[in-house]
């Protein structure tokens, strides 16, 4: 079950910086924490977090193991022409999540 | 001068607005989260980072979702909660008129899931209850709590009160002697709020997640080392009811986020 939710203007003018704020619901499992049997708890988090504007890589991020749960990733992105923000998570387990917005660009 | 006049006459204003409505008693109750840092007071106010919103969002999903042998949604009954919702969680906990006892949201949430849409119970802090129950707090946040003031409800709220003075656990101590006696000073670097119940459910730090305020209530009574009572058990929801009615007239502000 992953959620996620972001926060990206409707719209921008040509080349204005824009502000683009990414909240991911997940537990970010250490894999140093036992659980109440004491067992350790097998490692889950994600390791890679990428964001294409228009189908080119504008910003990305390697997440470790001592980043807290439903990791939050705001950054900024200089607006060009109207195209889908492509965001994506990946980690372990095989966990991928995907979400798109679109950036309508003005002027 | 314009320019000052504006500058002056809108602090007047506000201090004018603030005597009015408290009508001359000035109000000492505070939110916990005014003791907070800076940065964890923006993570609450701002809905893009508030982690707490992820199960508001997951809630919203689930209030149309139809399930059990019924075959109901949420919705299916009760509507656009936006509008039909509005106020409700602030009036919790309440009587249920089928037991005679009073139940909190959560466990409202749960009987509606058994009984209307004749799904599996929904278990004490499993992710779904806690998404319904933070999306139905979500609806009445910024509005007053005003628990149920049924006068059946007394019994209950004044064994609560007594819970809430009742020296517990070996470390042998009431909720009053932190929370009333010492709110405001530190214990272990951390300040003492005033254990004002307005938001819940809460997305604590230390939890890394949503939990109710039952959860917050057994994990104090477990660090004074006393025996907690089962969660949903009638101790717990008689001890709500009464810190409710001791929060009664302050905002809601769920999804909140605690240290």
């Amino acid at each position: 079950m992953a959620r996620a939710l972001i926060q990206v203007p409707a719209s921008a003018r040509r080349g204005e910086m824009i502000a683009v704020r990414t909240l991911i619901g997940h537990p970010m499992e250490t894999g140093y924490r036992p659980d109440a049997n004491g067992v350790l708890l097998p490692q889950d988090i994600i390791r890679r977090f990428s964001c294409h504007y228009n189908g080119e890589l504008v910003f990305s991020a390697e997440l470790s193991p001592a980043i807290a749960a439903n990791p939050y990733l705001a950054f900024h992105v200089q607006a060009g022409t109207s195209g889908p923000l492509v965001f994506t998570w990946e980690g372990d387990r095989g966990f991928t999540h995907t979400e798109t917005t679109n950036l309508s660009v003005v002027g | 001068m314009h320019a000052l006049l504006r500058g002056w006459t809108l602090p007047l204003a506000t201090m004018l607005l603030v005597c009015a409505s408290q009508g001359g008693r000035a109000e000492t109750r505070r939110s916990g989260q005014l003791d907070m840092s800076p940065s964890l007071q923006a993570m609450q106010r701002d809905d893009a980072q508030n982690p707490g919103m992820l199960w508001v969002k997951e809630g919203e999903t689930l209030w149309s979702q139809r399930a059990g042998a019924a075959a109901l949604s949420c919705a299916s009954c009760h509507g656009e909660a936006g509008t039909s919702m509005r106020g409700v969680a602030a009036r919790y906990p309440r009587l249920d008129a089928g037991t005679g006892l009073p139940i909190d949201l959560g466990q409202r949430i749960a009987q509606c899931r058994q009984q209307r849409q004749q799904a599996p119970a929904l278990a004490p802090e499993s992710q779904p209850r806690l998404a319904l129950e933070s999306y139905l707090a979500f609806q009445s946040r910024g509005l007053s709590l005003s628990p149920d003031t049924d006068p059946r409800l007394e019994p209950f709220a004044a064994r609560g009160m007594a819970a809430y003075r009742r020296r517990i656990g070996q470390l042998n101590l009431s909720c009053m002697q932190c929370h009333d006696d010492q709110a405001g000073a530190r214990l272990a670097g951390s300040v003492i709020p005033q254990a004002h119940v307005t938001g819940y459910p809460t997305y604590r730090l230390e939890w890394q997640g949503m939990g109710s305020l039952q959860r917050r209530l057994r994990g104090c009574m477990i660090a004074v080392r006393a025996e907690a009572p089962a969660p949903d058990a009638l101790p717990l929801v008689e001890l709500q009811l009464y810190l409710a009615r001791r929060s009664a007239g302050l905002p809601m502000e769920s999804p909140a986020v605690r240290p």
